[in-house]
């Protein structure tokens, strides 16, 4: 077995010092390691975007990156959008425009979201429609999630 | 499923990932972005016993302009040649083709150079690098090299790479304001790998002459390739409807279309036909608008 190796990561906030296996996957780090299962697995080969999460403020993958490459990183994974056990306004219009069903790729629409919204405040429903396009969703057939996102940007603007 | 245990190793500059490949060779793969390797190491489909991390070679990664050329590192990631107000200006094709990239989180890791090694032939940057002209700078024990697209690429996910090699830049010449350009393909979804892919650059004269034309396909043959019939028959010529259908179909006899589960070959080769004059089309329609 290749040899452990010892990263500090900051995940949410929080700073984190564990061994890993050069092998563990991110996303395994976080669920796993660190407990924080919001985000999920689901193809393993980037296809699905389920696993998104932000590294250094950039949406990434988190299936198609190891865990040492955090080193020294900052990663935010759905976990860090609630604030003081309050909902992120993307989370509150998700809830209430109906932007999930089974919610197993909801973390990764949500973070997808999250970073769009960040660079394009005002988006038009075309480009909403293109910025969740890498995340797969089977069963809302995605109506309620560009309902949602664009009810998002509308209310982070309003604030 | 996950990837196999691996050696790791995060060289902080050129000489020591040079040096590292030449204790493992063929045992080691160069982990950039890792949006091809690592689902090709999840599957196990590749199993690579030494991974050498380049993220940490910072000085990879830029895009400067110096004379009539941009230099863009190897580590410099997809969503930054996108965004790139210079690539914009100078090579405003080049940032057309990025976008096509799968999706932004892919784009935000993917780098130029792990496209351009990874060498599929039916990914957006071998096919726009192509149509460019582009020039592959390549560091190894003995020095370095500089390779045109077709020196470079040799078949389906095969570079001229030796396996202590490791490419550093990627130079291509600034376009001039008289370029009609476009970048098309056909997949079923947005950010899929292309069916066909087709980069255009057409070098207008003032009286509306084409001074030079150049077409690549991707998607259609083991390594991007030059349309060089069509792009002979439009070169010196006004370029007219007629000429347009004709390169299209010159185009397609090009290709070396092969079926796989999104196409047949027939459809395939129908579909550079297609695209080459929808391509040509769209150059033409951006460069009158602009003007």
């Amino acid at each position: 077995m290749a040899e452990r190796r010892r990263i500090m990561v900051k995940v949410n906030g929080v700073q984190y010092e564990r061994e890993v296996e050069p092998r563990r996957l991110l996303v395994d780090f976080l669920r796993d390691d660190l407990e924080l299962i919001g985000t999920h697995v689901g193809c393993e080969h980037g296809i699905c975007g389920s696993c998104t999460v932000l590294f250094n403020g950039r949406a990434a993958r988190s299936c198609l990156m190891f865990a040492v490459q955090a080193n020294g990183a900052e990663v935010m994974t759905v976990e860090g959008l609630a604030e003081d056990g309050k909902l992120h306004p993307i989370q509150e219009a998700f809830r209430e425009h109906h932007g999930l069903q089974c919610g197993f790729c909801t973390s990764g629409m949500l973070m997808a979201s999250y970073e769009f919204l960040q660079d394009n405040p005002d988006p038009t429903e075309e480009e909403v429609r293109r910025s969740i396009s890498g995340v797969l969703c089977r069963c809302t057939g995605y109506k309620q999630v560009i309902d949602s996102v664009m009810a998002a940007a509308a209310e982070m603007k309003g604030r | 499923m996950k990837p196999n245990a691996f050696e790791y190793f995060a060289p902080s500059t050129v000489k020591e990932a040079v040096g590292l490949l030449e204790k493992y060779e063929d045992e080691a793969k160069i982990l950039a972005g890792g949006q091809s390797l690592v689902p090709i190491m999840n599957f196990r489909l590749g199993r690579p016993e030494v991974l050498l991390d380049i993220n940490g070679i910072k000085d990879l990664d830029y895009i400067k302009e110096e004379g009539e050329a941009l230099f863009i590192g190897a580590l410099t990631r997809e969503r930054d040649l996108e965004l790139s107000p210079l690539v914009k200006e100078k090579c405003p094709i080049l940032a057309e083709a990025v976008s096509f990239i799968g999706h932004v989180p892919i784009r935000n890791r993917g780098t130029i150079g792990g496209s351009l090694v990874h060498a599929d032939p039916s990914s957006e940057l071998p096919t726009v690098i192509c149509c460019l002209n582009g020039e592959m700078k390549v560091v190894g024990p003995s020095g370095e090299r500089a390779l045109a697209p077709e020196e470079f690429f040799l078949t389906y996910l095969t570079t001229s790479l030796e396996p202590s090699e490791i490419l550093v830049e990627v130079r291509i010449l600034t376009l001039p304001k008289n370029t009609a350009w476009s970048f098309v393909e056909l997949t079923r979804r947005s950010g899929d790998f292309a069916i066909v892919g087709v980069a255009t650059l057409l070098f207008m004269e003032d009286d509306g002459v084409c001074r030079e034309a150049r077409i690549a396909l991707g998607g259609v043959a083991p390594t991007p390739i030059r349309a060089e019939e069509a792009e002979e028959l439009l070169s010196g010529q006004v370029i007219t409807e007629e000429l347009i259908k004709k390169a299209g179909a010159e185009a397609a006899e090009a290709t070396e279309t092969e079926p796989d589960y999104h196409a047949s070959a027939e459809y395939r080769k129908d579909m550079a036909r297609v695209f080459v004059q929808r391509g040509l089309h769209e150059a033409l329609s951006r460069f009158k608008g602009g003007k």
